[in-house]
């Protein structure tokens, strides 16, 4: 029986259509014409042309024609095509089929470790090693028959494939999934370029940040553009001569994830780049702005397996985000045609190749079109790769690959029977080629007698018709055919025939129950009437809703400025009026229109604020939330990278703030380094978008850090200069000078002097056009960083943590610093012995602009009573105190304009409170932005039952699909990433997982 | 005076702040609204001590011409001295950088022969910024391994820890397996194994188990009275069996509260958790099983992003509705412990009234640490630690402690930070 496989199976691979000449013959020459016709078929050219009883005729591995009246050549191969559907085979535009995987060294970036400043990459090459672009697919492509089977199984006959490895990856190459010579296979050898966040496997320190990644992408378009003109200095540098020569090819990102969609484009529009965007399949969480991005996007319908929520200690911490996710993640595709999004589909992300068709499927019954997903798996990859006049569609000249399939490709009942690829036959499912269903005349003869019986098959299953009907055993696998059966009911031994299917004849032999030989013929009679399938179209599952953001405390549909009238607050102005008792505050168009008594206002909202207090927002000098990464460590000098490129705006601790009246947050890089990266002051919308975000017209600031951080105090081997107090001043003034030779070059030689973002931001400081807020403890560093400032001409803005600020308050006082402190930490490291709790009442005396920060997510729910500390602890007045996480904040971030008191004309970032704001027993109720609540105690109260009850329709959702028998995983709680400064090691919850300096 | 020290070129830090000498006569607070620690509030009050200890608190109690100390609270608020139960300090000084200066965590996963009392450091610069908030006990506990060893009760007003000891060994703390399943998101990364859920949980529960054996040994190793080779973890958890210590189990997960419920029913051990944050889901077991908790984060953001916003806020209410036994401590590395009244401030804006909140800090404590026989709540017979806020002491608007007492004495509030503050306000002439 093996045998007759292999020579079944061999019948593929004894046809050589290519010859390649260069290439010695061993053997004797077997050259072929590959003259083929299907006549009869069903063939579907393209999504949009469908041919009734049609022709397709090819040729040495080409289409020639394909139509209804095509006339056979006498040299064709005629296969008959009745009732079988034919297809052009699919294209997988993201794939590593044939490439190896890179080697990773043992272990990746870890801060404590000694870093690795340049690549270790051999060769001219440029100093990242992250950036590939010396990577040819083809040059390490070779076919691999046995990935190569797996895909034309499920219908694929093309790949774009490359390799998946850094963040500029190099070129793909696009070859056929024929069992041939990788030169034969080639359509195309530079397909593409591609691009990710990623660094892959480069033991390079830098980046270590999403935003390093986007800096370093942006960067290298601007070098690359600059080496255009063959700078002398540089040498050559084959990383980007390549880079140059891609450019011109479809540009491929691997984004994998929504807001990295809308990342990766914002640099794409910067350079006049538009990617073909790889999503990660949370896309349709954010559809307007994906469908703005105007980018083809590459799905992979790698849907979230349920969890096994059995265990409600296990399921409390799978959160309702990801809950609502696995519901809803198979609704993408469809939602995507819906929008008009271009797409095309792809396996690459799918753990089981085999699980394509399925999810494919699945994509259908949750709203996509049978149309667009045949559309997005031949032509949009061929259209957008630029080889549709190569593949993608079933018209004469194109390569012949093509599908034969039972029935339509999508229906669940169909098989893919064939797959030819470039002009050569694989078969998948050949055995179902034509259905051995029927009745047949069984004829066996032992012994001199000959028995008959009737043999009827129905669905792989079969009976023997005598009297009593028997069960019999039966497999067909297309060529071989074996049958069992007892001879009366119940009987212990079976008849046992073995044999070969010609056509409608079966013939063989077999043993008796005796264990006589027998010999066996089996013809076919008639055909029995096939039971009627009744339509079982499934009907569009019933989803969730999705909310902005996507979690329980989300809106479905954002919320819009109105008026607003709050009535008898006391109001808290902040201004030289005070505390005004039983006032009212009207707010219109996100603005504070009018303060006064007995206000009235048309139409508007009327908040009763008796006994409650009404204050401007509270603004967070120093905070780390919501934003993708934190740290950029790599180099102690990184001020190309920007918060603003990496902003996350799902952060639930936005949310949080919010309930602890906070209404705008200055977003700082961390302290890894001496010069980090460029801060964004945020408001607190809760629902926008990442850009949305922004405080619009803020002036830009940028993080400085100084000290135990920078130095890497807790690391035991560390090489990153600096590693002392006296290394820092010089990592200062080192990069202020590079920056002051930098300005004057390009002053003299705008053209000729490459552009240097590390630079632009320190010119921009120098300039007095961008500012810096300084992470400093002792007074010997603040110091020397005002002298270095001095030096150079600009002053630094603020100096933040601040802890030995008393200490040298006055010399601060001159420079004309503004000041952010904790209001009580100490102790908890060296550099902290001897911050004290009167700090911030010292430094306010002496005349500075004071301001209290929170650094931590949790903390920064409370900073009125941070603020209050300094009433016990130096006895500072009320309004004094409360402006240091209100008016001062804003005069320090330059904003006091627009935020920080009530008073008309400024933005309604208003809080009311249960009590005085300084009172530990004050809760904010409602919080408001540009006039928009953002979060109201009541709403909340709302969420929280409804979250409880989504919660629970989803656990119910989930534990049914377990009982059904379908796939689930353990119950991975969902983590949380918070991020930090580096400083504090607070109790974030127990799913937290903090980022650090981070590992990646 | 102090300030003419520093002048005269002496070290600016605590080394003059000194121990209070015992004092042995009368000693009278008056003109206070008194909060006992038991719930009680008695206006316009007058306490009595003589002897260190408490003799009378009321409304019309004489106080003799001489011979005696008299403090008037002015009006202000007296409490019981408050109560870190569960805590590091003096055995960490400096957290992070500063290897020299940290004895709070020893080798080894069985470490119940370790007493945490003996590295206990007098000196230590946190200890005075507390007091000067009003902490005046502490309970100082060993951490690391699976079985940390044995706390003890200090009074922070000592020379020595032997000085300070105020109750020895009053606990034995065990550190439960994490029942969470943590894939590691750099595995494919790291290109190592990821470990399957059931894995995890299996070992979990077999650590959990290898506790159990443990105390199984002992109890049957304590039944018989002399032994060829003393076992000096055995013996150090005879205090379990007959109660004269609690087993202090660290852990905020469910499953692991879980376990220490075993503890109460296989060996009848009086069980506190310490930790606690998911607590508030199994309020009415811990109450029927009589296990106390120790909460001691408040001011920490919820577990899980669908939780209710101020969730760890007003856990201490539900608590306090189940009936459980609670106590608030505070281990904020970064604000060393000092927050600890408003840590229960905060617990009063989310569902407590004042005197539960302060119960928490001071009788509930006492209760938990055992030792409220002689301290927790302003009741004749205990000892007189005893403090004096100009206002409400869990309000930082007016949290501001003028005297402290321990057993009579009366403290020096002064610390480093005080001098520090002293120092510069010279500097500036402010």
């Amino acid at each position: 029986m093996k045998k007759w496989r292999l020579l079944f199976l061999g019948a593929c691979f004894s046809t050589m259509l290519h010859a390649q000449e260069t290439f010695p013959e061993n053997g004797v020459a077997d050259k072929r014409e590959g003259v083929y016709a299907f006549t009869n078929a069903t063939i579907v050219k393209d999504a949009a042309t469908v041919v009734q009883n049609a022709t397709l005729l090819i040729k040495d591995g080409k289409i020639v024609a394909v139509g209804a009246n095509i006339s056979v050549p006498q040299n064709a191969v005629v296969t008959d095509c009745r009732g079988k559907y034919i297809y052009p085979s699919f294209i997988d535009i993201y794939s590593d089929y044939g490439i190896p995987a890179p080697e990773r060294a043992a272990r990746g970036f870890d801060y404590r470790a000694p870093a690795q400043l340049v690549s270790n990459q051999k060769g001219a090459y440029g100093w990242n090693q992250a950036i590939r672009t010396d990577i040819q697919g083809s040059r390490l492509f070779a076919p691999d028959q046995s990935k190569a089977k797996t895909l034309r199984d499920i219908g694929f006959g093309t790949v774009l494939t490359h390799q998946k490895d850094g963040i500029a990856r190099g070129t793909g190459v696009l070859v056929t999934l024929a069992d041939e010579r990788a030169n034969l296979v080639v359509l195309k050898d530079k397909a593409s370029a591609h691009y990710s966040f990623s660094k892959g496997v480069s033991t390079q320190s830098y980046p270590t940040s999403m935003m390093g990644s986007i800096a370093l992408l942006r960067q290298t378009y601007l070098d690359a553009r600059w080496y255009k003109s063959n700078p002398a200095a540089e040498g050559s540098n084959l990383t980007l001569k390549y880079w140059n020569e891609q450019q011109d090819l479809p540009q491929v990102f691997e984004a994998n994830d929504k807001w990295n969609a809308l990342r990766a484009d914002r640099i794409g529009d910067e350079f006049g780049v538009q990617y073909i965007i790889k999503a990660g399949g949370n896309e349709y969480q954010r559809l307007d702005e994906i469908a703005a991005t105007k980018a083809t996007y590459i799905l992979t319908l790698n849907y979230p397996m349920a969890k096994d929520v059995e265990d409600p200690n296990e399921a409390r911490f799978v959160s309702l985000a990801d809950m609502k996710h696995w519901e809803m993640a198979p609704a993408e595709a469809g939602m995507f045609e819906k929008k008009n999004i271009p797409f095309c589909i792809s396996p690459a992300d799918l753990k089981d190749v085999k699980q394509f068709m399925a999810n494919l499927r699945k994509a259908i019954t949750y709203g996509l079109s049978e149309n667009k997903a045949l559309d997005a798996l031949t032509k949009m990859p061929a259209t957008v790769l630029g080889v549709y006049d190569k593949v993608g569609s079933l018209d004469a000249g194109k390569v012949a690959s093509f599908i034969i399939s039972s029935g339509p490709v999508f229906n669940e009942k169909t098989v893919i029977l064939q797959n030819w690829v470039g002009g050569k036959k694989y078969a998948v499912k050949d055995e179902e080629w034509k259905s051995v269903d029927g009745s047949y005349n069984l004829a066996v003869t032992g012994a001199g007698a000959t028995t008959s019986y009737a043999l009827e098959i129905s669905g792989g299953k079969a009976n023997i018709i005598s009297g009593d009907t028997l069960k019999a055993k039966f497999s067909y696998d297309g060529k071989i055919v074996q049958i069992s059966f007892p001879q009366a009911k119940k009987a212990q031994s079976s008849l046992r025939l073995s044999g070969v299917a010609n056509a409608d004849i079966w013939q063989g032999a077999g043993l008796d129950t005796a264990g006589n030989t027998v010999t066996w013929t089996a013809s076919f009679v008639k055909a029995v009437a096939a039971e009627k399938e009744k339509d079982k179209t499934k009907p569009t599952p019933e989803l969730g809703k999705i909310t902005y953001p996507f979690d329980g405390y989300g809106w479905e549909k954002l919320p819009t400025q109105e008026t607003v009238l709050f009535k008898n607050a006391t109001v808290w102005t902040n201004e030289k009026e005070g505390r005004l008792e039983a006032t009212d505050v009207l707010v219109k168009a996100g603005k504070i229109s009018a303060i006064g008594k007995n206000l009235s206002a048309s139409g508007a909202k009327t908040v009763d604020a008796t006994g409650k207090f009404l204050t401007a927002g509270i603004i967070d000098e120093h905070s780390h939330i919501a934003a993708a990464s934190i740290n950029e460590g790599a180099q102690s000098v990184t001020s190309e990278v920007r918060i603003a490129d990496n902003l996350d705006p799902d952060d639930i601790d936005i949310y949080r703030q919010l309930s602890g009246g906070v209404t705008s947050s200055h977003i700082l890089h961390g302290s890894a380094n001496t010069i980090g990266g460029q801060t964004q002051l945020i408001k607190l919308r809760w629902g926008v978008t990442d850009s949305a975000l922004k405080f619009q017209g803020a002036d830009p600031f940028i993080k400085f850090a100084l000290g135990e951080n920078v130095k890497r105090t807790t690391s035991s081997n560390n090489n990153r200069f600096p590693d002392t107090r006296m290394g820092v001043e010089q990592v200062l003034t080192d990069a202020f000078q590079r920056a002051s030779d930098y300005q004057k070059r390009m002053a003299a030689d705008s053209k000729g002097t490459r552009r240097d973002l590390e630079l632009d931001a320190l010119v921009e400081i120098m300039n007095r056009k961008r500012f810096i807020t300084c992470h400093s403890y002792v007074q010997t560093e603040i110091t020397y960083t005002m002298r270095v400032a001095e030096k150079y001409g600009f002053k630094v803005n603020t100096f933040t943590h601040i802890l030995e600020g008393y200490k040298v308050a006055d010399k601060m006082k001159e420079h004309g610093a503004s000041v952010s402190t904790f209001s009580d930490w100490w102790a908890y490291k060296t550099e902290v012995q001897d911050a004290i709790a009167y700090n911030a009442a010292i430094m306010q005396k002496v005349g500075l602009n004071v301001c209290i920060n929170s650094d931590d997510a949790e903390q920064a729910r409370r900073l009125n009573q941070e603020a209050a500390k300094s009433v016990k602890y130096g006895g500072m007045s009320e309004e004094d105190a409360f402006k240091m996480v209100t008016l001062n904040p804003a005069k320090a971030l330059h904003v006091d304009d627009k935020v920080g008191s009530i008073k008309v004309g400024k933005d309604a970032d208003l809080v009311l409170w249960s009590d005085n704001p300084l009172s530990i027993y004050a809760v904010a109720e409602k919080t408001m932005v540009d006039g928009i609540f953002y979060f109201d105690r009541e709403r909340d109260l709302q969420l929280r039952q409804q979250i409880k009850t989504e919660r629970a329709r989803l656990i119910n959702k989930m534990l049914g699909e377990k009982k059904g028998g379908g796939p689930v995983g353990p119950a991975t709680p969902s983590f949380r990433h918070v991020n930090s400064c580096g400083e504090n090691d607070h109790h974030n919850g127990l799913i937290t997982v903090g980022n650090d300096e981070g590992i990646m | 005076m102090i300030l003419s020290l520093f002048i005269s070129g002496g070290a600016f830090s605590q080394e003059t702040v000194y121990p209070a000498k015992d004092y042995k006569g009368l000693l009278f607070i008056k003109n206070a609204t008194i909060h006992i620690g038991n719930g009680q509030v008695v206006e316009n009050g007058t306490i009595k001590v003589s002897n260190g200890k408490i003799e009378q608190v009321g409304t019309n109690i004489a106080i003799p011409a001489d011979d005696v100390k008299v403090f008037d609270a002015k009006g202000g608020h007296v409490y019981p001295g408050l109560i870190l139960p569960v805590t590091d300090l003096g055995l960490k000084e400096i957290g992070s950088g500063v290897r020299g200066s940290n004895d709070y965590a020893e080798l080894g996963d069985n470490n119940a022969n370790i007493h945490a009392l003996y590295a206990y450091n007098t000196d230590s610069k946190i200890i005075n910024v507390l007091k000067a908030n009003g902490i005046l006990l502490a309970g100082v506990t060993p951490q690391g391994g699976t079985i940390s060893g044995a706390s003890s009760v200090v009074q922070l007003d000592a020379w020595n820890w032997e000085d300070a000891a105020y109750k020895k060994d009053n606990a034995i703390h065990i550190n439960l397996p994490d029942f969470i399943y943590r894939p590691s998101p750099y595995a494919a990364f790291l290109g190592v194994q990821q470990r399957k859920a059931d894995e995890v949980l299996k070992e979990a529960e077999e650590k959990a188990e290898e506790i159990k054996a443990f105390f199984r040994e002992a109890k049957a190793y304590l039944q018989q009275s002399s032994h060829a080779d003393v076992n000096l973890k055995f013996e150090a958890v005879k205090g379990l069996f007959d109660k004269s210590q609690k087993l202090f189990v660290h852990g905020d997960q469910v499953r692991q509260m879980l376990v220490a419920v075993d503890f109460v029913k296989e060996f009848g051990f009086n069980v506190v958790i310490v930790g606690g944050s998911e607590s508030f889901q199994i309020a009415g077991l811990l109450k029927q099983n009589n296990i106390a908790v120790v909460l001691n984060s408040l001011h920490a953001l919820p577990s899980t992003e669908d939780d209710d916003v101020d969730q760890p806020f007003k856990t201490p209410a539900v608590l306090q509705k189940a009936g459980v036994l609670f106590a608030l401590s505070d281990d904020n590395g970064e604000t060393r412990y000092r927050n600890l009244p408003f840590d229960a401030g905060t617990a009063v804006a989310y569902g407590l009234t004042k005197e539960q909140a302060l119960q928490a800090l001071t009788l509930n404590s006492a209760k938990i640490l055992g030792i409220d026989n002689v301290t927790g709540s302003l009741e004749p017979g205990k000892d007189a630690n005893i403090i004096i806020s100009e206002g409400d002491i869990l309000d930082m608007r007016t949290s501001i402690v003028t005297q402290a007492f321990i057993q009579g004495r009366q403290v020096d509030l002064n610390n480093k930070q005080k001098q520090l503050y002293e120092r510069y306000k010279y500097k500036y002439g402010l």
